[in-house]
């Protein structure tokens, strides 16, 4: 029971604050929601990724040889607190950092981690990651994408939905069948495909915010040299159900909850509404103290599992738990915005009279995506009773 | 940083489990409901003799000189098994005045009597306008000589009625703001004139009213200074809050140990229904809810402990939270097991009753909530 940084650590904190305060981009609020459709977006995004690429933090967890720091789990905590405080512009690198690397690192061959790694640490690549159909969602193991092995060659065909980025990236690590006459997790394989590929499709799909982060992709005879496919194939459900040894804590939604509350403290202060400040209004207290409240509670929800990481065992369903309540959160903080700003919380960004730039409007938007986004919440609390509770399935 | 327990802790939880298990089964806990003293004598020396009464006393004064995060990982023990008895009355409301403000002859005096088991305490503080803040003390102290003479009526007073010392917090002047002029005296139990009655409350547990009606104290028995005791109080009331925590923290992992036990075990419609999503998903719930209820109350008590700038705003966020959450998890709790949970016979319904009392106990969600936003600067 010890919540007290190390010296080390703190200095390490400092460095990433005096870094952000140099390297990020000029006037920038971090209200990346407004402007995700704006492709001068991503760029700041690819900008930002190369300066933490010249800082070896793209990815600073990973090991030295693969182009990290090899950053303790609490040092990574640290930094992905610091980043999501601050609201960076971290776009670019999510997918390679948080899946593609990871898997490559564990279960790719040499000369893939040496095409790939070092590629994404620099911020040369970008990856989406090919995983939901429009009939495979929650249920992911029943996808029907398929690749059959031709040659020394893999032809995929199918459709792949909700690909964040797809539009932008130059890789994508895909699941496809590749075994149609096993058992539904057992003839899945896990491609990593090059997005140049001819008979690669993608098709814009633009979300209720009107931003495009999404698409469809679709595969049309897609041929791929066999050395695409990562690890055995049919192994690819396991390899993408495993959990990685990367810090896996949902912090940023726990600290970028800190920054929202810290915000709509300071507007209820200086609001007034019929010759009051709203912060008098009991029901505007109460909501304040819930939200700072409950940010309090996924932060130590998150800090516990990065704490389980640092002693070197390994979370299970107390990952699920930070990701849960850590997105539920953030949505009813989103609400509780916009219920004390009344009539103000319905305006978007462009209005003159929306109240902190719009923020709350497109994180109430927002946050409904984030909530069912890698695992809704029923598919978290499926796990958590099952794998964690051991209880049974019949 | 780690949010686990150390060596030390971990030796100290395993212990006190085990202990517990064996000296305070559920037949015990049952007794005590209806014993009017509320505790078992024998099991409060067994208790004593592990050296638990003194464990954050120090240790030149005959304790063990342990910190709060250790009291807190026996009270989540305490917590579990449901112990009943004056122990926070005695080990936090009555030794942490004197040990945060007593003199040498008091401390002398009284630590090592607490931590051999021999003195029972309590600390007299709410009144019948039930309020945990320094406007709710009217009760009054006069200057007499050499003595002060205390009147008026303390309710909701925790183990009083065992007690043989108690810490009386009174007024005895009125100051510019309602702390001031608050004096915190030691009061013998059995000074003429105090009368207690036991409260019948939804815990069983033991509160009680206690009246004073021209009570003697003498001037010496004034603990801190005259007219500055709130301080005293304050710092007693966060470890106690701490201590409430704690011991809802054991309470909802138990209730829901329970709980899930039994959702695996009971078939219906020819499978558990631990195997139905309705009620794997509250169950999901409710780990979430004893979880975080862990972690803030640790938090706190880290935060308390080593004085952090953010210690008060961590204590409410998590007496708040916890308060709140304990109580969704026993109502899920008596709702899985069905009818069997409103029976007398069946355990859960103790770790219910007892639930909504210690939610109440140093503040409920909506009191602490407030002290939140007050924090925040609101």
């Amino acid at each position: 029971m010890d919540f007290r940084l190390s010296p080390e650590e703190e200095a390490f904190r400092q460095e990433v604050r005096d870094w952000l305060k140099e390297n990020l981009p000029k006037d920038w609020s971090g209200d990346r929601f407004t402007r995700d459709r704006d492709p001068e977006t991503w760029n700041i995004y690819r900008e930002f990724a190369g300066k933490l690429a010249a800082k070896k933090w793209v990815a600073p967890a990973w090991p030295v040889e693969y182009g990290g720091l090899g950053l303790s789990v609490i040092q990574q905590l640290i930094f992905n607190e610091e980043m999501a405080y601050h609201q960076a512009p971290l776009g670019y690198s999510i997918m390679g950092v948080g899946w593609a690397g990871p898997t490559i690192i564990v279960y790719g061959t040499e000369e893939q981690k040496q095409k790939h790694l070092g590629a994404i640490t620099n911020a040369e690549t970008m990856w989406c990651q090919g995983f939901s159909e429009p009939n495979a969602g929650s249920d992911l193991a029943s996808l029907q994408t398929r690749a059959v092995r031709d040659g020394d060659d893999y032809v995929i065909n199918g459709q792949k939905i909700w690909t964040s980025g797809a539009h932008l990236s130059d890789w994508c690590i895909l699941l496809a069948r590749t075994d149609p006459e096993a058992t539904k997790h057992k003839g899945i394989s896990y491609f990593l495909l090059d997005m140049k590929t001819p008979g690669v499709t993608v098709r814009p799909l633009i979300d209720m915010m009107d931003n495009h982060a999404f698409n469809e992709m679709f595969f049309d005879n897609v041929r791929v040299p066999k050395d695409c496919l990562l690890g055995d194939e049919n192994r690819g459900w396991y390899m993408a159900a495993t959990t990685l040894d990367f810090e896996r804590s949902s912090i940023g939604g726990a600290v970028g909850g800190r920054r929202m509350v810290e915000e709509l403290v300071a507007y209820a202060r200086e609001t007034k509404r019929n010759g009051k400040r709203l912060s008098e209004e009991v029901t505007v207290r109460v909501r304040l103290a819930d939200a700072a409240l409950e940010v309090e509670i996924g932060r130590m929800l998150s800090y516990r599992v990065a704490s389980m990481q640092q002693r070197g065992l390994v979370p299970n369903y107390e990952s699920s738990i930070a990701k849960l309540f850590n997105t539920d959160m953030q949505f009813r903080l989103a609400k509780a915005g916009l219920e004390i700003m009344g009539l103000y919380g319905q305006l978007e960004p462009q209005s003159k009279y929306a109240p902190l730039r719009g923020k709350f409007e497109r994180q109430y938007l927002w946050q409904t995506g984030m909530i069912v986004g890698g695992g809704t919440p029923e598919i978290q609390r499926n796990i958590i009773a099952m794998r964690g509770l051991g209880l049974p399935r019949q | 940083m780690d949010l686990g327990l150390d060596e030390q802790q971990e030796l100290l939880k395993n212990f006190a489990r085990d202990f517990l298990e064996k000296e305070c089964p559920e037949s015990v806990v049952r007794e005590m409901e209806e014993d009017e003293k509320g505790y078992s004598p024998d099991l409060w020396r067994k208790m004593a003799q592990q050296g638990w009464m003194g464990l954050i006393i120090p240790e030149e004064h005959g304790g063990t000189g342990m910190n709060l995060c250790e009291l807190v990982v026996l009270l989540e023990e305490f917590g579990r098994a449901l112990v009943p008895g004056p122990y926070i009355s005695t080990v936090v409301l009555g030794a942490v005045p004197i040990m945060e403000a007593g003199n040498d002859e008091q401390k002398k005096q009284l630590l090592p009597k607490i931590a051999a088991g021999e003195t029972i305490m309590t600390m007299a503080l709410t009144e019948p306008s039930a309020k945990w803040d320094a406007d709710g003390v009217e009760l009054e102290a006069k200057k007499q000589g050499n003595d002060y003479v205390l009147n008026g009526v303390k309710l909701f007073v925790p183990d009083a009625h065992v007690s043989d010392q108690m810490v009386v917090v009174a007024r005895t002047s009125k100051g510019k703001t309602p702390e001031d002029g608050i004096t915190v005296f030691l009061v013998d139990s059995k000074s003429p004139g105090i009368s207690f009655e036991l409260l019948r409350t939804i815990a069983a547990d033991k509160q009680c009213e206690v009246a004073f009606e021209n009570v003697k104290v003498p001037a010496a028995n004034v603990i801190g200074e005259v007219d500055k005791g709130w301080p005293i109080v304050e710092k007693t009331k966060k470890m106690a809050t701490v201590a409430a925590c704690a011991y809802l923290v054991g309470l909802s992992q138990m209730d829901f140990d329970v709980t899930l036990n039994y959702a695996k075990e009971r078939v219906q419609f020819g499978r558990p229904i631990g195997s139905f999503q309705a009620i794997q998903h509250k169950l999901a719930d409710v780990v979430i809810d004893v979880d975080g209820s862990r972690f803030i109350t640790y938090k706190a008590a880290w935060s308390l402990q080593e004085e952090e700038p953010d210690a008060d705003m961590m204590i409410s966020m998590a007496k708040a939270w916890t308060s709140d959450a304990s109580r969704r998890v026993v109502a899920h709790g008596q709702q899985i097991h069905g009818g069997i949970g409103f029976t007398k016979e069946y355990k859960i319904q103790l770790y219910f009753r007892r639930q909504k009392w210690m939610e109440l106990m140093w503040g409920d969600a909506d009191y602490h909530r407030e002290l939140v936003a007050q924090k925040l600067e609101v």
